[in-house]
């Protein structure tokens, strides 16, 4: 089974049992959605955090498939290589 | 499943004398604790930099449950809830409160938290943007979706305030739990009779002066409303411009803003037993809201609004922030009501004797949002 890295904030770490990178499953659709949906299942709380009730990402999360933001390539359907990681991130807002 | 979200060591609520103060800013949630409501001790802050524009203390079932609304901007909003005065915090993991999927709607910010009377244990009510009521009969860990106002064939016509599109007041009806008024920005007041099955608009005398028509059927921008204290059919409002009261669930509302220095504000509060007795913090007119000539004050009537005294004992003779709906409120202490307030300056002033005399609790906080104040209810940790 192919793993791929799923890298969080420390803000998300208390939402993934303290973790800050995980080791997750590429799905068979390869995509940034489905390793979402799955992680979501299994860290409901990371879930919320990172996407609202509609399943979109929120306004101020970036999500980058190696050094890409998934905003510029095909969002959540986006898709992962092996070797490549998921980097989320909280971006540069507020006042 | 809850999870806490942090901890930090605080009161001892060991007894039922203490009144406890949450304050929700712009940026992070702080408590006060007082046993004379006169000299008060300030703790946080708690989640901080994130924004609290709704706080409810609950102190219905033998406890003291104090929800916060808190709207972290990267991470969304959700609303937390402490048994413990704050010493610990938990939310369920799905969410509080968040929208079927089949509106296609995401829930943006929580206005306004409000607990149902004493005879309602475990009902809240919060107010939500977009334009929306929502319920809880679990003491606020779980809500549902007011289907009867999402649905509402008007909702295409409601507007947006400056703040945002939202429900921000809720008056269940402590009479008959069929009746709830609801105000929103923009929209006015909507009633139900039917326990929220289905909502009509009621704003009829409420001007709305930024329309051709200033008495249109709904439309207005009315910025808070509460219900009295004795009247069941007695509700007041503070709207963009004008103070109002019905005294007939809304069919009517008169202009009560004689005596008021101007009907411009954000604040109205009622007193929780004694008919009549109300509060505002009169704002000097849309294009300046702050305290007219920078003198804060707060007015009082015992009439119901047919009559008003200023009290400004202990509050600022220059200070040009302004007050915000939810940033003020009254306790139900058994002997003298205490009324409190905190300003977008950042300071926050209490009253043990009904408004007759202000200390000051805080200042320089960021701008305070959400004001809310109870006698604790039962042991804490």
């Amino acid at each position: 089974m192919t793993t791929i890295t799923v890298e969080v904030p420390s803000v998300l770490a208390s939402t993934l049992d303290g973790q800050r990178s995980l080791q997750v499953p590429l799905p068979e659709d390869r995509t940034v959605g489905s390793i979402l949906d799955a992680l979501g299942e299994r860290y409901p709380l990371f879930a919320r955090r990172v996407r609202d009730e509609r399943g979109a990402v929120r306004r101020y999360v970036n999500i980058f498939v190696g050094p890409d933001n998934i905003r510029r390539l095909q969002g959540l359907d986006s898709t992962v290589s092996e070797g490549q990681d998921v980097l989320i991130m909280q971006s540069v807002a507020g006042g | 499943m809850n999870q806490a979200r942090c901890g930090v060591a605080l009161f001892a609520m060991d007894n039922d004398q203490r009144t406890i103060m949450a304050i929700g800013t712009k940026k992070g949630l702080w408590l006060a604790e007082s046993t004379d409501r006169e000299t008060w001790t300030l703790n946080g802050p708690h989640f901080l930099n994130l924004e609290v524009p709704s706080v409810a203390i609950d102190t219905r079932e033998g406890r003291t449950r104090i929800l916060a609304g808190v709207n972290d901007w990267h991470w969304g909003p959700t609303v937390v809830y402490s048994d413990d005065a704050g010493a610990t915090w938990s939310e369920p993991e799905q969410g509080a409160i968040k929208f079927p999927a089949d509106t296609d709607t995401a829930l943006a910010r929580i206005w306004h938290l409000r607990p149902d009377t004493a005879e309602r244990p475990g009902v809240v009510w919060a107010g939500c943007e977009p334009i929306s009521v929502f319920k809880s009969t679990d003491s606020g860990e779980n809500f549902e979706l007011n289907r009867g106002l999402w649905d509402h064939p008007h909702r295409s016509e409601w507007g947006a305030g400056f703040g945002g599109a939202a429900v921000h007041s809720i008056a269940p009806n402590a009479a008959d739990e069929n009746v709830i008024h609801a105000a929103m920005s923009t929209g006015g007041v909507y009633r139900s009779t039917d326990g929220g099955t289905s909502w009509e608009p009621r704003n009829h005398g409420i001007k709305a002066d930024f329309f051709p028509e200033p008495f249109p059927e709904f439309g207005q921008c009315v910025h808070h409303i509460t219900a009295d204290a004795e009247d069941a059919d007695r509700l007041y409002a503070q709207n963009h411009g004008g103070v109002y009261r019905t005294d007939d669930a809304g069919d009517q509302w008169n202009s009560i803003a004689d005596g008021l220095p101007a009907d411009f504000g954000f604040v109205f509060l009622s007193h929780p037993r004694t008919g009549g007795t109300v509060w505002t913090i009169p704002l000097k007119a849309a294009e300046e809201r702050n305290p007219v000539g920078g003198r804060l004050s707060v007015y009082h009537s015992t009439n119901a609004g047919d009559t008003w005294s200023e009290q400004h004992a202990g509050l600022p003779d220059a200070d040009w922030n302004a007050v915000l709906r939810d940033a003020a409120a009254v306790d139900e202490h058994p002997e003298t009501v205490g009324v409190y307030f905190g300003t977008r300056g950042g300071e926050v002033f209490a009253s043990n004797d009904e408004g007759a005399h202000f200390v000051t609790v805080a200042q320089r906080l960021p701008d305070v949002l959400s004001v809310r104040a109870a006698q604790v209810n039962g042991a804490g940790q």
